[in-house]
């Protein structure tokens, strides 16, 4: 095994456009040795630098992991050794000893052309690699197709990762090259001199490289610095008169028969200059050199963005139509159109995944040709999803009867109304069952929902708990979040109804969350105060506590009266005052049984058709003689009533504590 | 103007020579025009008093031919150098892609040089282009007359040159400097079209 060279590394490697793609990728497999591209197979022609990129893998590779085991070797070396293990009856232990390497670079695979057997074993090795999951990153001078006679199997191998090429550094890139060559070895030239060399369309690095050292040579002997002239004359003797042409101008064909001739030298005098005719000649052929490095640009860009896509998973046969034409392109209006449809595709891909987590992925999401039907599986997904409850419509908060005692909690509701989502959020109201709360919930819910474009859900925690497990249990939980997600509003009756539902409590964190930061209004309403509530994580119980907690208590008599009254005029009955007094003080608990008191005592006079009076309703639901109704302190009513109104004990509730005869309970049962 | 059109395949430069009267814009292009292959070159276009003066415009129209796909024009114009054209020499500056500002190397015309250069500096930011980013190069023509009559190219710089311009010393009549000066500004040019993207308008 040949040990890295410790000068080929990135930082010394001059980038340029003729090599950006291979160390891009080459960058990306040392990050991430074996998930990236693999295998890597890079090919350039001699003195391209491939040894200097695949040792400089190594190198990093070695860095972002130091406990990594990195292995370069040449391909003859890897046969020599192959031969070497065989002859000596090690060959299965050679065989094994790749499987800890994490990175394998094998230099110079064209090689092996013809040596079938060769192949094999190389194959052999890439699926061992593959298999353990380590990199193998080949280097040859020539494509995998143009290596003769190569096992179709390593084709594909090669094809199922990345296969780039480095090309002919561009005049930058040598001049950068130069420079920093110039600079190691702590020689000093005129910039004029660099670009003379540059200028001279050498393609090897090698050579360029040479160019140098023979001017390097050249200065060490002379007195003054050398100028660019004498620069240009030291290397034309030495350069191979093919690569004496400029070979800039493509398809200008200047009339004078000195033509695209290699550039002059700057006439260093120009008081008195050699005017030759070829001056347009001259001028022509670097402009166009100029000219043909800007136009050709594109293709670096393209295939730029062809690596950066393919690696993110993108089809890119678009792009890579585009260097199949021989025609130059707009890079910038095609490059543009192309990511314009990326980032559709990212923001329909990521509104899908929101709606349904099993949409992302899709293969629809990663074709930029094929925005449309992204859309339209969009526009699918979309369709699917019903919104959550919303609040019921016969509860309207104008219908609320306010009093004294309540007068808090609406005060809370109508500030709520007034600026959803900033003034109390969450908003959260407490009392005991019958207070009023469902109704005062919904009737902010329906206000809410009367704004354009809101979407309010309103239900009880119990539902949301059921709601939840039916996602669960169809395993669209993605898409039941994606429904709460999507809604303006959340109010959710009876919260103390989570105790102990730790999934749902755990959903309803996160949506706590989301809908919080993007200020949306939550109300809550419970039986008991946010810190009584039992079995509700403290994570979720701090938060309801976060906004304004309030209570909303049993309704008092005004309320109750102001309930009765109300119902009686609903149901087209006159409203007798004594009748509502009477009614409200029978010990309903709930606002529900007040009204189905009013319902029974008016269903019943109807049936016998007497007239709804109190005497009329205190015979049905006391059973005693109707006689006037006294309206005062101290009144005491015997029995409960059941919330369907009837009767149900014998319990005698006092009311007033008039003395102490009054204050016993009795329980009959 | 339309610097790079990939649409029709299209390079196109605008190079203005701007300078005050007699510093030599007209030479430059001749010279040019002279050194040009005809089969490259249009017609020149000099509309000129009967005294030689530019009355509005040369206008040399240079066809570099097709590189790398793309059939290549180089329009060379200049001004009319005298005070009183300025309405001309906005026109022409209209959509330049680069300035080549020949001054005049006399002593005596210093006044006259900086003068033109102010002139331009305020034309070129009536259209909204900033010089400071702006392809310029300058050159001292004239430098071929006796050294008493002229200021180096030195002295020029330190007079003109405060931005730090690329500059050349220049003999329009014989050459000299031309065509360094058109490469110069062409390679600007293009390398601010690189800078700036296609520059397709």
């Amino acid at each position: 095994m040949t040990r890295l060279n410790p000068r080929y590394r990135f930082d010394s490697y001059v980038v340029g456009s003729a090599n950006r793609l291979a160390v891009t990728a080459a960058r990306a497999v040392a990050e991430s040795p074996g998930s990236v591209y693999n295998p890597l197979f890079v090919y350039a022609g001699s003195g391209l630098g491939k040894t200097h990129l695949l040792m400089a893998i190594g190198h990093h590779a070695m860095e972002v992991n130091p406990q990594i085991s990195v292995e370069y070797l040449t391909l003859d070396e890897f046969i020599e050794a192959f031969h070497a293990a065989i002859a000596s009856g090690q060959g299965e232990a050679y065989r094994h000893r790749y499987s800890d390497v994490g990175v394998l670079l094998v230099d110079d695979v064209q090689f092996l052309t013809h040596r079938r057997e060769m192949q094999a074993e190389l194959l052999r090795l890439t699926n061992t690699m593959l298999a353990s999951g380590g990199q193998i990153v080949l280097s040859s001078d020539r494509p995998p197709n143009d290596i003769e006679a190569l096992d179709e199997r390593l084709l594909q191998r090669f094809a199922g990762g990345l296969v780039i090429d480095i090309s002919a550094p561009d005049y930058e890139t040598r001049v950068a090259i130069l420079n920093r060559q110039a600079e190691e070895r702590k020689a000093r030239f005129d910039p004029s001199v660099i670009e003379a060399v540059a200028s001279f369309p050498i393609a090897s690095i090698r050579e360029l490289i040479g160019a140098l050292n023979r001017l390097i040579a050249y200065q060490a002997v002379s007195e003054a610095p050398i100028t660019s002239q004498q620069a240009r004359a030291v290397l034309a003797k030495s350069m191979p008169s093919t690569v004496r042409v400029a070979p800039q101008v493509v398809a200008a064909e200047p009339a004078s028969p000195a033509g695209a001739a290699a550039p002059e030298a700057p006439r260093e005098t120009t008081t008195h200059p050699t005017l030759t005719s070829d001056e347009f000649g001259a001028f022509l052929s670097e402009i166009s050199s100029a000219v043909a490095r800007q136009v050709e640009a594109w293709r670096g860009r393209v295939a730029e963005a062809i690596l950066r896509w393919q690696g993110e998973g993108y089809h890119t046969e678009r792009l890579e139509r585009l260097l199949e034409g021989e025609a130059p392109v707009d890079p910038d209006a095609a490059l543009q159109d192309y990511e314009e449809d990326i980032a559709q595709l990212r923001q329909l891909e990521a509104e899908a995944q929101e709606l349904d987590a099993q949409a992302g992925g899709l293969p629809v999401f990663r074709d930029p040709n094929r925005v449309e039907e992204a859309r339209a599986e969009v526009n699918r997904i979309r369709e699917g999803l019903s919104p959550p409850p919303g609040p019921a419509p016969i509860w309207r908060v104008e219908e609320f009867v306010s009093s004294v005692t309540n007068v808090e909690a609406i005060t809370a509701a109508r500030a709520v109304l007034e600026d959803p989502g900033h003034r109390y959020n969450p908003l959260v109201v407490y009392g005991p069952v019958g207070a009023g709360k469902t109704h005062l919930l919904n009737g902010i819910g329906n206000v809410l929902a009367e704004a354009s474009g809101s979407l309010v859900a309103c239900l009880r925690a119990q539902d949301f708990v059921e709601d939840l497990i039916r996602a669960i249990d169809r395993d669209r939980v993605a898409w039941w979040r994606a429904r709460y997600r999507r809604i303006t509003a959340l109010l959710l009756d009876d919260v103390q109804d989570l105790g102990g539902k730790d999934r749902t409590q755990e959903e309803l964190f996160w949506l706590y969350n989301q809908l919080l930061e993007s200020g949306r209004q939550m109300v809550f309403t419970s039986a008991v105060p946010p810190a009584e509530l039992e079995g509700v994580e403290p994570r979720l119980r701090t938060r309801l506590e976060a906004g304004l907690v309030v209570e909303l208590p049993s309704p008092d008599r005004e309320v109750r009266e102001a309930i009765v009254t109300r119902n009686l005029r609903e149901r087209g009955h006159e409203v007798d005052p004594e009748l509502a007094a009477y009614l409200a003080s029978r010990p309903v608990e709930t606002v529900r049984g007040l009204q189905e008191l009013v319902q029974r005592v008016l269903g019943a006079a109807e049936m016998e058709q007497a007239p709804a009076s109190v005497g009329f309703a205190r015979q049905l639901l006391e059973g005693s003689p109707a006689g006037p109704f006294r309206r005062s302190s101290g009144m005491r009513t015997s029995g409960l009533l059941s919330p369907t109104g009837s009767l149900r004990s014998r319990e005698k509730i006092v009311w007033d504590w008039p003395d102490i005869a009054d204050r016993l309970i009795e329980d009959p049962r | 103007m339309s610097l790079v059109n990939f649409t029709t395949r299209e390079i196109t430069c605008k190079i203005v020579y701007y300078g005050p009267g007699r510093s030599g814009k007209t030479s430059n292009l001749q010279y040019i025009y002279g050194r040009v292959p005809e089969s490259r070159r249009g017609r020149m276009v000099s509309l000129a008093t009967q005294t030689d003066r530019t009355l509005f415009f040369d206008f040399l129209p240079l066809d570099l031919g097709v590189i790398s796909g793309f059939t290549t024009r180089f329009q060379l114009y200049t001004v009319p150098g005298q005070v009183y054209y300025n309405a001309t020499r906005k026109l022409v500056l209209q959509g330049a892609d680069g300035v080549v500002f020949v001054a005049d190397s006399q002593a005596r015309r210093l006044e006259d040089n900086v003068e033109s250069l102010q002139n331009m500096q305020a034309n070129l930011l009536a259209q909204g282009v900033d010089v400071r980013g702006f392809p310029l190069v300058l050159q001292y023509n004239k430098q071929d007359l006796p050294s008493d009559l002229i200021l180096t190219p030195s002295d020029l710089d330190d007079a003109l040159n405060f931005r730090g311009y690329r500059s050349f010393p220049g003999d329009a009549l014989r050459g000299a400097g031309v065509f360094e000066t058109l490469k110069a500004i062409s390679e600007l040019v293009l390398k601010r079209l690189a800078a700036t993207g296609s520059g397709a308008a």
